[in-house]
């Protein structure tokens, strides 16, 4: 159970988050979607304790962040951020392991490596163990990072933007791989730039503005015309998609008239 | 593709074992290999039963009275060329060479910089201010080297300190603005010192006044910064994934960043005062090492150790021998070396070596 209440926080005298209050609960996916700049990032790092707040509180199960070590943390959050690139030669597995981080003291036990290889065995990455990370896609680079936040055992996954940059199939493939998550437990929290995909893969959404939540609830509740207009400055038409059950925004632009006659 | 860290380890153990071995054999007296392979076992085990006497006289005793060491085929000379003169240079020549590519192993990996060495960040000025003044003043080189080393840290880590936090890029800077401020006094005080030659050839690096006073002094520091160092290698690991990853992985950065400047400091600053400044040993071995074994530094902290340590043993004795009643600087040496042969791995591998 995530809990953020009244959170205010920025960097120097500048504030990035006014005033924002949201809860997320086991088995959820809490998308957090607005404009870029709109404070999204660093909501997540506020929660990691990485950026301290200004005020208010961030509770996970109950207890203030306040009052957690960075080491207790990194046991109940895990995070992914958009896809990084590694420019050294490790291993796969080892980059893995390296989830293992905050439980590790002196070297790795078997457990560990148990944890490790059923990560790489839920993200589909086990093929990959003895790779070096240098030389692996897009895709697989994202699956392996969710590996990582894997093997930390968490009980909150944390996502940035995790499907820019790749392509539509490992986007689908990396947000199922999420959804089972959250249905085994978990807490999903995932900034998102797709609509549509916050749309189908949310149970609920939160819409940032300048900082502020300008709206909270279902995909259907959050995502009307005038929400998005509101966030985005930009006209949408929001229509029900019967294939998957779920809604669909369309930018309302001019169509584009071919000047070259 | 199996690891191929903890068998590097072991041959590179080894070898140093036989340079160390192979490289006090050699020098102006010709003394073969055999022989002073038994004098040391011999001063080995003399050492031992001296230590045992201490604590178990009688046994000792017994063990005195069978008469246990190696027929002695050697001159008394040639056990204190031996003994007193070559042995403790070798030795600290593998702990210098240790030192400084553990350091700058240790620098490259937090910095994220593949210019990184023991001295990027101006402890090598600092050292050569001391020691300058040292020179000028007639006070010991030794400790004013490694005490301007250590100011020199102190102060540049301060310098970049931002609201708790050191940011690498404000460090580095720092470091070289620093460092050239405090060259520029030491170029000063060579031009008006009456006997400049002292001063620069402290500089070019060099190791003829090693003694065992030095080997016990500066292992000390030497060993246990190391050993400390190492404890940071997971850390470190995860700290070349980005900053902000680490901390996503509740890895106390900042914590990380000021305990690894402290260890190579002192590591650097301990070698510093005994040999000048030695170059390249520090840049190019754990480059070397990286080809070698990879980015872990559970194994590359090792092995950049060890090989750093063969490496210095292998020049010093070059520079030593290589001109009959002269010696080199073993700075020129490793350069000489050092440089040809890391620029021949950078064409060999033609792509980047680092981030």
């Amino acid at each position: 159970m995530l809990e953020i209440r009244d959170l205010s926080a920025g960097y120097g005298h500048r504030h990035v988050l006014e005033q924002i209050s949201i809860k997320a609960s086991e088995g959820e996916v809490v998308g957090v979607i607005g404009p870029n700049g709109s404070g999204k990032t660093t909501l997540l790092k506020t929660i990691t304790k990485v950026l301290e707040p200004i005020s208010g509180t961030v509770l996970i199960d109950g207890t203030n962040i306040d009052e957690m070590q960075s080491t207790q943390i990194a046991k109940k959050v895990a995070v992914v951020s958009q896809v990084i690139s590694i420019n050294f030669e490790f291993t796969v597995e080892d980059i893995v392991l390296m989830g293992r981080t905050p439980y590790i003291k002196g070297s790795e036990t078997v457990e560990d490596i148990n944890i490790v290889r059923d990560a790489m065995e839920k993200t589909n990455t086990i093929f990959l163990k003895d790779r070096l990370i240098t030389q692996l896609s897009g895709g697989e680079l994202q699956r392996v990072i969710i590996a990582r936040a894997f093997a930390q055992n968490p009980k909150i996954l944390l996502l940035d933007e995790p499907t820019s940059h790749l392509d539509i199939t490992n986007q689908i493939d990396i947000l199922n791989l999420v959804k089972n998550a959250a249905k085994k437990g978990m807490v999903v929290v995932a900034v998102m730039h797709d609509l549509n995909l916050a749309a189908y893969y949310c149970d609920k959404i939160c819409l940032l503005r300048d900082g502020k939540l300008i709206s909270v609830g279902t995909p259907d509740q959050v995502l009307t015309p005038s929400n998005i207009e509101r966030a985005f400055n930009i006209a949408v038409e929001v229509i029900p998609n019967d294939i998957t059950n779920s809604l669909y925004v369309i930018p309302v632009l001019e169509p584009l008239h071919d000047t070259l006659h | 593709m199996a690891k191929p860290g903890k068998s590097v380890i072991f041959i590179l153990a080894l070898l140093l074992i036989a340079a160390v071995i192979s490289n006090t054999a050699i020098g102006s007296t010709s003394i073969s290999p055999d022989v002073t392979a038994k004098i040391l076992v011999t001063k080995i085990f003399e050492s031992i039963l001296e230590m045992t006497g201490k604590i178990f006289p009688s046994v000792t005793a017994n063990i005195l009275m069978a008469n246990p060491f190696i027929e002695k085929t050697w001159t008394d000379s040639q056990e204190v060329i031996i003994s007193d003169i070559r042995l403790p240079r070798v030795l600290l020549a593998a702990l210098v060479g240790a030192a400084l590519s553990t350091a700058g192993c240790a620098m490259q990996g937090l910095l994220k910089n593949p210019m990184a060495d023991p001295y990027i960040i101006g402890m090598s000025s600092g050292a050569a201010l001391g020691a300058s003044l040292a020179f000028v003043m007639l006070l010991p080189v030794q400790f004013l080297s490694f005490i301007g080393a250590v100011i020199t840290i102190f102060v540049v880590y301060n310098i970049s300190k931002i609201g708790g936090k050191v940011p690498v890029d404000t460090l580095l800077l720092s470091g070289i603005a620093v460092g050239s401020l405090l060259a520029a006094f030491t170029s000063l005080i060579i031009f008006i010192s009456h006997s400049p030659h002292q001063i620069i050839f402290w500089l070019m690096g060099g190791l003829w006044t090693a003694s065992w006073d030095k080997v016990k002094i500066t292992s000390v520091m030497i060993i246990f910064g190391i050993l400390v160092l190492y404890r940071f290698a997971w850390s470190l690991n995860v700290m070349l994934l980005g900053e902000e990853q680490a901390q996503y992985l509740g890895i106390n950065i900042e914590q990380v960043k000021r305990y690894v400047l402290v260890l190579s400091a002192l590591v650097t600053a301990a070698a510093v005062s005994v040999s000048g400044i030695i170059g390249f040993v520090g840049l190019i071995i754990p480059h070397i090492m990286r080809i070698i074994v990879g980015p872990d530094h559970r194994i590359l902290f090792p092995a950049s150790t060890l090989m750093g340590a063969v490496f210095l043993v292998l020049c010093d004795t070059f520079s030593r021998t290589i001109i009959d009643s002269v010696e080199l600087p073993v700075g020129i040496v490793t350069a000489m070396f050092g440089a040809p042969f890391f620029i021949y791995l950078l064409r060999k591998r033609r792509q980047s070596l680092y981030a």
